[in-house]
């Protein structure tokens, strides 16, 4: 499955897509990149005056490429999969430096494990400097809707 | 393993999964995973990781679908040691 297959199953609209380009994937784990646009609406109010991405963003980028991106990877052989859909249903994140608008963030993903359709990733966030900004586990699991 | 040693061994997985402390405490066979427990689907995959560790078995995909209450658990574990020993 080639990257532009994979950005093209993701569920989001525009206002809501965090996956800019992916660098690598294999089954044990992706790499990404996304870039935050100064434009983006959540920066006139988060904070008033003194723009910095949210920190539910952030976790919502490293979701999105660390488990979205791997899970339509890793069940794209499944020949029965029409669509797929991934619910977050935990996570567990440090953050360590603030991200600033125009900030260019690099994503790895490193499969702990898939089974019975629960993928759980340790997913780690770097920023233009390579200084790691956020680190920590992601899980959720893959709901997959057969053509049937 | 009688299944009193399994029970004790299945609560003590649980345990870190669960807030419904009294309903743990009176876990029986009949005590559900979802409805007693308030476990979600993403906790009783790790539930089964932890089983499968603990008691040194494989927990197919079939056997995953029917763990959703002790009694239903227990046979699971009692059937894939039999397997293991036979």
């Amino acid at each position: 499955m080639t990257k532009e297959e994979i950005l093209a199953k993701l569920p989001y609209g525009k206002d809501f897509l965090f996956v800019g380009d992916l660098l690598s994937i294999s089954e044990n784990g992706i790499t990404g990149t996304y870039t935050f646009d100064e434009s983006l609406p959540f920066y006139q109010s988060h904070f008033k005056d003194f723009p910095i991405t949210p920190a539910v963003i952030l976790t919502e980028t490293m979701a999105q490429i660390g488990l979205v991106c791997l899970g339509i990877f890793l069940t794209a052989e499944t020949e029965v999969v029409k669509g797929i859909g991934v619910a977050m249903t935990s996570s567990s994140v440090d953050f360590l430096k603030p991200v600033y608008p125009g900030t260019k963030v690099l994503v790895n993903s490193e499969k702990i494990y898939f089974r019975f359709n629960k993928l759980s990733c340790r997913v780690i966030m770097k920023d233009e400097s390579g200084d790691t900004v956020c680190k920590g586990t992601i899980s959720g699991m893959l709901t997959m809707n057969s053509n049937e | 393993m009688n299944k009193n040693d399994i029970l004790a061994g299945l609560k003590e997985i649980i345990t870190p999964y669960t807030e419904e402390k009294t309903a743990l405490e009176h876990i029986t066979e009949d005590t559900d995973f979802i409805t007693d427990l308030k476990i979600n689907s993403a906790n009783l995959v790790d539930i089964v990781l932890d089983i499968e560790e603990k008691f040194d078995i494989a927990i197919d995909n079939d056997s995953m679908a029917k763990m959703l209450n002790v009694k239903a658990t227990l046979e699971i574990i009692a059937q894939k040691q039999a397997e293991n020993a036979g």
